[in-house]
Order: structure tokens, then sequence, then C-alpha cells
């Protein structure tokens, strides 16, 4: 017979295929954001109550047992780097520039950026490992911070920052960072990289905290909502080393596009290694996309130069210029003082002298052959002789291996030793009776910084005036917004520097054949009108 | 009352007028991308510029052809023969109405003057165009080709306006001869109708 049986068991047969249906499709999405196949939760070596950095690091050993080995090798941890095609010595335990200067006798304040714990002073011990810090390129939390001044160490107890301040930083809460590492993000990198020079897009122009979430306008490639690259979609890391350099930059690839089963060894974060050599369709019925003829500029033109028409584009300015010898002013009051321009910007501050920043910069264009070489501590340095370059880039038209490259030039006045004719390394930071930005005494704070260096002082001190060059990468805008053929094919030309080569449109035409040419044009047609009045006054006359 | 001949031939009048507009079109946008002026903006120019020239040249093989199979190419073997008539004519009998020296037929289409100018952009302004366009154009082909280390874009290009400049020259002075015929319009006439007056 049948009879109406309850309807309770199939509900609730739907209700839980309904559920198991959510389950599934959640933790796909979960699967989805995060791919990895190990939850750092569960691990037993992370369940425990660290109480600094280097505790975590221990702990991360114990299972990944080569990692430190590998970061120990690269610059993130070294910060040195041999240059081998001139021997120079560099990294930036090395190397000055026209920002702050140099890390010599600021290291607990640099440090904040070293991919470890304690380098305090020049005593650091670069053979331990549980000193390399995994967390500042591994967290996703975004709660793990290193403060200037902790010589790479996160807070770890409740402190006072800036100092005198009354803002209160609470400490990291280590445990739940470390059980949720994962790959390195934008943020990671940008935690350091969008802010090399002392503040955000200080220093590069092409990368500051815009690009940790940037439209498809500011950067086509790491589009959140769109291709959403993270640094290392490019700087394809393999054990820890990241490729890609500015000591020595790719100027030119012609190695084509990196495929699977190829041994690869070039750079891969450069455009071609994607992109390849010819990378502008041609496409004979769409003639004004200018295919061939854009193709045709990629042998002397580098990428960068059409594809990021300007610089500081996220609404994040950076720094042009920096002029040190104008410092130690006080205010009214006689203390030291900071002056804004109307966006904001600081413009003077007592402990760094002038500024000039600039949004939306348009770079400037030079030949480069990926050849750098700097101006060292011991390096003769001479005033009468102008600008001196911190870096010197090499590169010429006829070379065949430049190109015409975009960079962000840094100009600055900063000290230097006038006796010994060299740059100075001053210890700035740091809440002693020594550095400048405390005492405002240059004698002692260079005297400081030289004496760490092992370096000669004359104890005298005077302000040169130094460019710094930075090759632009970053903020590729989508093709739209390329630069069009009059950018520099016309006499307002971006290019109107570039030195050595023909460009049509630019004005480069020979100005004796276009004088004699429009000159026999005009008198051509002068004889025919005064032929032709001729002609027609004759035949009035006889008619 | 004047006699009428046939000089020009249907595919000789369209040749004449489409390669006339192509070589003033080719002078305007050329002397844009040489930066003389701004018109349609660089790249538009020189893409106009580059499917002008690849049409010219289409034209040209046509005309070509045509000039061989017809055996017209003999019009522009030079002569010296009333050259200095014809330099006469130009400069004194012209103004007084002199009778023409030469006289049109379809054999001897062209004066001896008109001869030696044609057969000047036919041999000399011609491939001097030809020649440093094609370099020109094929700019980022020398490298590949061999030849970047002989070749200079700056003397390709000089030698290409100096042919735009001479082209020019020669446009102007015949414009103005179309006029200078047995009546001012009959040279005109002639090549649109094909058939010319003559006395």
């Amino acid at each position: 017979m049948k009879t109406q049986r309850p309807q309770w068991p199939a509900a609730l047969a739907f209700a839980g295929w309904l559920a198991a249906l959510c389950a599934l499709t959640v933790g796909n999405l979960a699967n989805a954001a995060n791919p990895s196949t190990a939850d750092h939760t569960k691990y037993k070596e992370l369940q425990q109550a660290f109480q600094s950095g280097p505790e975590v690091t221990k702990a991360c050993l114990s299972c990944h047992t080569e990692a430190a080995k590998q970061v120990h090798k690269t610059k993130h941890w070294t910060w040195e780097f041999l240059n081998p095609e001139n021997n120079q010595r560099l990294g930036k335990k090395n190397v000055m520039n026209n920002f702050c200067i140099s890390i010599s006798q600021n290291y607990a304040f640099c440090t904040s950026c070293h991919a470890g714990y304690g380098w305090k002073d020049k005593n650091f011990d670069f053979s331990s490992e549980n000193n390399v810090d995994c967390l500042v390129c591994h967290d996703t939390t975004g709660n793990y911070k290193k403060l200037p001044g902790l010589a790479g160490h996160p807070v770890y107890k409740e402190m006072e920052f800036p100092p005198g301040s009354g803002k209160i930083v609470k400490p990291v809460d280590l445990t739940t960072v470390a059980q949720k590492v994962g790959k390195t993000s934008r943020d990671n990198c940008g935690a350091c990289h969008f802010f090399g020079g002392g503040g955000d897009g200080v220093k590069h122009g092409d990368m500051d905290s815009s690009l940790a979430a940037p439209d498809k306008e500011l950067d086509v490639h790491m589009d959140a909502s769109g291709a959403d690259f993270t640094c290392g979609t490019c700087h394809k890391t393999s054990s820890h080393e990241v490729p890609g350099s500015r000591f020595t930059p790719t100027a030119q690839d012609k190695g084509g596009v990196h495929v699977r089963g190829k041994a690869d060894t070039s750079n891969p974060a450069t455009c071609q290694a994607c992109h390849g050599n010819q990378p502008h369709p041609v496409n004979l019925t769409k003639l004004e996309d200018h295919g061939n003829k854009l193709n045709e500029h990629t042998s002397k033109i580098a990428c960068q130069t059409c594809h990021i028409p300007a610089i500081a584009r996220g609404g994040v300015a950076t720094k042009l210029s920096w002029d040190w010898s104008t410092a130690g002013k006080m205010g009214p009051d006689g203390k030291p003082m900071t002056r804004k321009d109307d966006k904001g910007h600081v413009t003077y501050d007592s402990k760094k002298g002038d500024f000039v920043l600039g949004e939306n910069v348009v770079p400037e264009y030079f030949w480069f052959n990926g050849k750098v070489k700097y101006t060292l501590l011991g390096d003769k340095v001479d005033k009468s002789k102008g600008v001196t370059p911190i870096n010197r880039i090499e590169g010429n038209p006829s070379d065949g291996r430049s190109m015409i490259w975009p960079m962000k030039v840094m100009r600055g006045k900063q000290p230097f030793d006038p006796v010994n004719q060299t740059l100075v390394m001053p210890h700035t930071a740091g809440n002693d009776d020594i550095g400048y930005w405390k005492n405002y005494d240059w004698e002692k704070a260079i005297a400081d910084g030289m004496q760490n260096m092992g370096a000669p002082f004359s104890g005298k001190v005077d302000f040169i005036q130094t460019e710094m060059f930075w090759p632009i990468t970053h903020m590729v805008a989508p093709k739209e917004n390329a630069l069009d053929c009059e950018s520099c094919h016309s006499d307002n030309s971006r290019l109107q520097n570039v030195k050595g080569i023909y460009m049509p449109g630019r004005g480069d035409n020979n100005k004796l054949l276009d004088t004699a040419g429009w000159a026999l044009a005009l008198l051509t047609l002068l004889g025919v009108i005064i032929h032709g009045a001729g002609r027609i006054y004759m035949s009035y006359r006889k008619g | 009352m004047s006699e009428k001949i046939y000089v020009f031939k249907v595919f000789e009048r369209l040749w004449h007028w489409s390669q006339a507009s192509l070589i003033i079109f080719m002078l305007i946008t050329g002397f844009e991308v040489h930066g003389s002026y701004h018109l349609f903006g660089f790249g538009q120019a020189v893409n106009l510029h580059t499917i002008a020239a690849w049409t010219l040249i289409g034209l040209w093989v046509f005309a070509i052809f045509w000039h061989f199979t017809t055996g017209e190419w003999k019009q522009y073997i030079p002569t010296m023969d009333k050259v200095l008539a014809m330099i006469k004519f130009y400069s004194v009998g012209i103004f007084v109405h002199a009778p023409h020296p030469f006289k049109a037929t379809q054999l001897k289409k062209h004066n001896p003057l008109q001869r030696l100018a044609y057969l000047g952009v036919l041999l000399f302004i011609g491939p001097l165009l030809w020649f440093s366009g094609w370099f020109y154009l094929f700019f980022g082909d020398w490298s590949a080709w061999g030849l970047d280390k002989y070749l200079s874009l700056e003397w390709v290009a000089f030698f290409h306006t100096a042919g735009a400049f001479m082209m020019l020259l020669f446009l102007i002075a015949h414009v103005y001869l179309t006029t200078a015929g047995h009546t001012p319009t009959s040279h005109i006439k002639a090549m649109i109708t094909g058939w010319e007056e003559v006395d």
C-alpha cells in the first residue's frame, strides 16, 4: 500500500548534500587562495610562545634545513656585491647614495630592512643561521613590522615609537605570524623596497606603496583586480636568490622568451623574458598599430622608455633632489623644524636640509649598456669639476649593447672632505651625542662614520653636488597609455638630449639641405610666377 | 581650325593622375615626417607615407610593364634635336606668341625638353627616392642584412630629403609648363581627355 511516507529523510539528505556542497566550495575557494600543501598552524614546532625573531627562525630551520644557508648567499643578507665586471665592492654595506648617504654607524636604523636580526654595528655575525629573518619576507598577516633603531628586530615589548612621540607600539604576536607564513607578496617586498631612502616612494620613483594594490593604469601586470603579479612573478626566485640587480642591470636582452625545457640562464625579470624582442603584433589590416615600426624600435629603445610614461603615478611623491648643505637651520623657537609644500610634502627638515619632490615625473633618458661604476669611499672627487656622479652609467649609441633607458636622476648636495677630496659617511641616526640628527654637528658625525670604516677624515667639511641614476622599470602602464610617436618624434622630443642617433621629426635634419631645398623651391615658384605674369602681360599688350 | 590628335591612352592618363596624386600626397606626408610642419601627426604621417609608397610601387610595376609591352618607353629616349629651339621658345617665343617649335604626334608625344626632364625624373630623382626610401623603410633590418656598418640613417634621410626637394622643384616647374602648350589649357586637356590640340 502506498502511503505518504514522511519526507524528512529526503529533506535531511538534501540539506546534507547542500551543506557538503557549500563546504566543498568554501574549501575549494580556500585552496584556490592558498594552494600550499602545508598548514603551518598544525606544526608542533610553531605551537609555542616565541620570545624573539631568532627563536622563530630556529623553529623554521628545524624543517627548512637549508633555508638560512641559502639566504646567507644573497644580497638580502650580505648587503654586499662584488661587481664581476669591474671588481668594485658594492652592496648597501659599501656604497653611498645621495639620500641618507650610507649605513656606517647608522646600522641599527638602516638594518630594520636587513633580512636578519641584530646587525647593530660592523661586528655583526654573518654566519649565524638563527639571525636570518624568515618572517619579514614570509609574513602574510601584515602585522610583522621592524622599526628603525632595533637592528632588524621587530617589537618584542611595548615601546614608545618614535621615542618621545608618546605613541605606543604593541609587540608583534610572533606565534600567530609564524603559523601564518606563506609565499612572499608585494607587501613583503614593499615593506622595504617601497620605502627606500627613508620614506614612501622616496628613492625609486617607480616603487612605492601604491604598488601594494595597484590598478591597471598604474601597473598593468600587478593590477590587483587583473593579472595581480607579485614581485616574484618576474623576479623569479629560486633557493632564495632573487634575480635582478641595480649594480649589474640587464640593459639589453636578446635572449628571447623563457620557456620550459630551455636552459634559460639570463635574467628572468626583463620584459623580453616573457615578451620577446618583437612584442608588437603586426597586423596588415591594422596598420595604424604600427606593429612593424614599433618592433624596429626594440633594437635601440628599452621597453620601459615607451611603456612607463611617467614615474610616481600612484599618488605618492618621489624625492628628486636633496640638499644636505642647508640642514641644521632651526626654527624661531630654536628647535628643529620642518616646512611643507601645499600638498603636505616635507620640503625642509632641519635634520636633512631641502628637498624637491614630484609626482607624475617624466624620467630622463640615456644610452645605457648595463655597466655601472660607483664613486666609492676613498675615490677622489673634485668640486671644481661640477656634478659628481654617485654612479656613472655607461652607454653610447654605437657599442651595440646600449639602449635608450628611462632614468630617475636623483640630484643632491652632500657633505664631503675637501682636503682628502672624498665623499664621506656621516653618522646621522641615533639617540646618542654624535649622530647629526640629534646634535647637528657635521665634524663629529662624519669623524665617527669615517672612523668606523677605517677611512681618513681631515676634519674639514664642505658640500658637493652629486647625481645618482636609477633605471626605471616598474609601473608599466597599459599599452593605451604608452608614449605616442610624437612624444619623441617632435621638436619638443622627450629624447632631445639623447645624442648620436638620427630621429625623423626631432629636428635632426640637415639644416643646409633644408635651407637650400626650400630656397630653390621658392625661387622656382617665383620664376614660374614671373614667367606666367610676363606671358599674360604680353598677351594683353598684343591683344 | 585646330587639329586634334590622340596622345595619351587611358592607362597612361590613369597612371599619370594617380602618380601625380601619390607624389603630392607623399610630399605632404614626407615633409611632415621630416619635421617641417604638423598636419596628420607623426605616426599617422609615417603610415600614410608608407601606404602611398607601396601603392606607387605597385603602380610602377604596371607602368613599367605597360611601357615595355607597348614600346612607349621609346618616348623617353633623349634627343638634343630642337632642344635649343625649345629653350628659345620658353624664354622668348612664348611671350610673343611665336609658333611652338615642337609638334606632338603619337610617336613623339613629348617635346625634347620634356624628354630630358622626364628621363631625369625616371633615371635620377626616382631611383634616388626609391632606394633611400627603401633603406629608410627597412631600417630595422639593416643589422640582419649586415648593412648597419655601411649605412647611417642620417645620410639615408639626407638623400631621401634631397630627392624630395628635387621632386618638389620638378612638380612646380611641371605644373607651370602644362600651361605652355599650344594654348594654356591644351596640355591639361590632353592629359584628361587624351586628345591634344595641335596647330
